[in-house]
């Protein structure tokens, strides 16, 4: 029952959302003979970001859920107005477009007086923000309705979604933060549990194909690469004194590899700005790998279409078979991949707070 | 290439929105639920403990009951042995005494009847002698006349009657 109020929100906005999106787009794609079935441009666009959220096409209707553009040019300031105004990209709007080519491909632009392009700075409300807002509702509504529960009755046995997010509140706590970190584990524990159920959510949302999931938020290397830099910071701020001076001067290695030629500062310099950089490109890579895969499995059913519709029908049984496998597979994969990032954070907090007492 | 440029916009938007979330379930989600699981923990802990230590308690009791049980039975015997001692001491003395006791009236007795022979007989001796001293005036006093030679002979003769 608690879950029904939130759901028939989420439908309300679908269908207000279509509604309005129909209402200002009577404006068809103008293209009507067949384009050839281009793969490559489906998958991207479905792992890439965009100024609104596309649902489907019927015919030749294109049902999308329209987010709103901000930009700020240096020539014309701030504007705000909703991506409907681009008619899907179709036309340009007080000098700003969306760009089909070039580097800004799929960018909004602005056209200057002198005919050239310019990207304006763009803080527009696209898909992956949307998106990134409705996990955020999800995690506060989750979390600050569990926890009203255990302040009213800590003794009790947990209830409801409670008693989903309890062993993972504990998995974290026992088996990531306190071997990980040690004793010190309890001011780093809310961070890690943030990343972890951020990342877990995220991942899942990005496996559901339908509105309110679909959005390749974890695949997104600008979200992946905040989350590095949170990590990194921390770390960075927790370092104690035999943190930096393991890093200068690492003992039990020889002299030479030290001096004249600083080889290994050098690369243990390098390894603390690497760490985060692997956690940003592993998170990405993994989510959009698993997208790319799921997505290509499809795309064959089209693919074969086009030569024969039979062949299509055929080999749409094995690609449904082969996408269910690997839904499975990128279920573990969201988890495992909140896991890691939680755990290897622990790891690197756990090293900067290492004392030299402790190597002995 | 996209895709692996990261977007100023999402950049912008990730970072204040995290911030904001990491604030806010750090405050009002996290701190209350980790204490909430600390607490938990602790009392079943403590729960488990002391269950623990009241079973210790009560095996510990049950081997005192034991123990006092048994002992109780022990002096419950023992009590037992000396009272059947003592009785049968106070039986035995009882009889002893009225054994004794017994003997003593039968000796009192006995001395009492002799004294009481001694005297009836002396006193039937003096008797035997007033009456023979009658009969034998009554019969001299009618056959002989010199009463004193009589007397004499009278008296020899009871002198000879011996008691016994």
């Amino acid at each position: 029952m608690r879950f029904v109020k939130p759901f028939l929100l989420v439908i309300f906005i679908i269908i207000a959302s279509v509604a309005g999106a129909k209402a200002n787009d009577v404006t068809v794609a103008e293209s009507t003979q067949k384009k050839p079935f281009n793969p490559k441009g489906l998958i991207f666009h479905h792992i890439s970001d965009a100024y609104e959220w596309h649902i489907t096409t019927i015919g030749e209707t294109e049902i999308s859920i329209p987010l709103l553009v901000i930009v700020y040019s240096q020539n014309s300031g701030f504007h705000l107005f909703p991506s409907s105004e681009f008619h899907h990209g179709t036309q340009s709007y007080d000098g700003f477009m969306i760009a089909h080519e070039g580097e800004n491909k799929g960018k909004v632009v602005e056209t200057l007086a002198d005919g050239s392009v310019k990207r304006p700075i763009d803080i527009s409300i696209t898909k992956n923000v949307i998106s990134l807002f409705i996990s955020i509702i999800l995690l506060l509504y989750i979390f600050l309705s569990i926890s009203k529960r255990y302040s009213k009755n800590f003794a009790r046995a947990p209830k409801g979604i409670q008693s989903w997010m309890e062993p993972l509140i504990i998995f974290i706590r026992d088996d990531v933060a306190k071997s990980a970190i040690g004793e010190k584990y309890a001011k780093y524990l809310p961070y890690l549990l943030t990343i972890f159920f951020f990342i877990f959510l995220n991942n899942l949302l990005g496996l559901v194909p339908v509105f309110p999931g679909g959005a390749n938020l974890t695949g997104n290397i600008a979200i992946t690469m905040v989350l590095a830099l949170f990590t990194f910071t921390i770390t960075t701020f927790s370092g104690s004194k035999d943190y930096w001076m393991h890093m200068i001067n690492m003992p039990g290695v020889p002299w030479w590899l030290k001096f004249p030629i600083p080889l290994m500062p050098v690369l243990e310099i390098m390894g603390v700005f690497i760490k985060p950089l692997v956690l940003m490109i592993r998170l990405f890579a993994n989510i959009t790998a698993g997208h790319i895969v799921a997505l290509g499995f499809y795309c064959l059913i089209f693919i074969f279409g086009q030569k024969n519709i039979f062949a299509g029908y055929g080999v749409s049984v094995v690609s449904i078979l082969f996408t269910i496998f690997m839904a499975l597979i990128e279920l573990l994969v969201a988890f495992i991949q909140a896991y890691v990032f939680t755990l290897l954070s622990a790891l690197y907090f756990g090293m900067a707070l290492e004392t030299h007492s402790e190597h002995k | 290439m996209e895709l692996v440029m990261p977007e100023f916009g999402l950049l912008f938007w990730m970072l204040v929105s995290f911030s904001l979330l990491l604030f806010i379930l750090k405050k009002f989600a996290w701190k209350p639920i980790l204490k909430a699981l600390s607490d938990r923990e602790n009392s079943i802990d403590e729960a488990l403990k002391s269950a623990q230590e009241a079973k210790n308690e009560m095996l510990k009791l049950q081997a005192d009951n034991q123990q006092i049980l048994m002992q109780a039975m022990r002096e419950r015997d023992k009590i037992m042995k000396e009272a059947s001692e003592l009785k049968e001491a106070i039986v035995s003395e009882a009889k002893n005494k009225a054994i004794a006791e017994a003997e003593k009236v039968m000796e009192g007795a006995r001395a009492a009847i002799e004294r009481e022979k001694v005297a009836a007989i002396d006193e039937m001796k003096n008797a035997i002698a007033i009456f023979s001293i009658d009969i034998a005036e009554k019969i001299l006093r009618e056959k002989l006349t010199d009463d004193k030679q009589q007397k004499e002979l009278v008296k020899k003769y009871v002198d000879q009657i011996n008691v016994n």
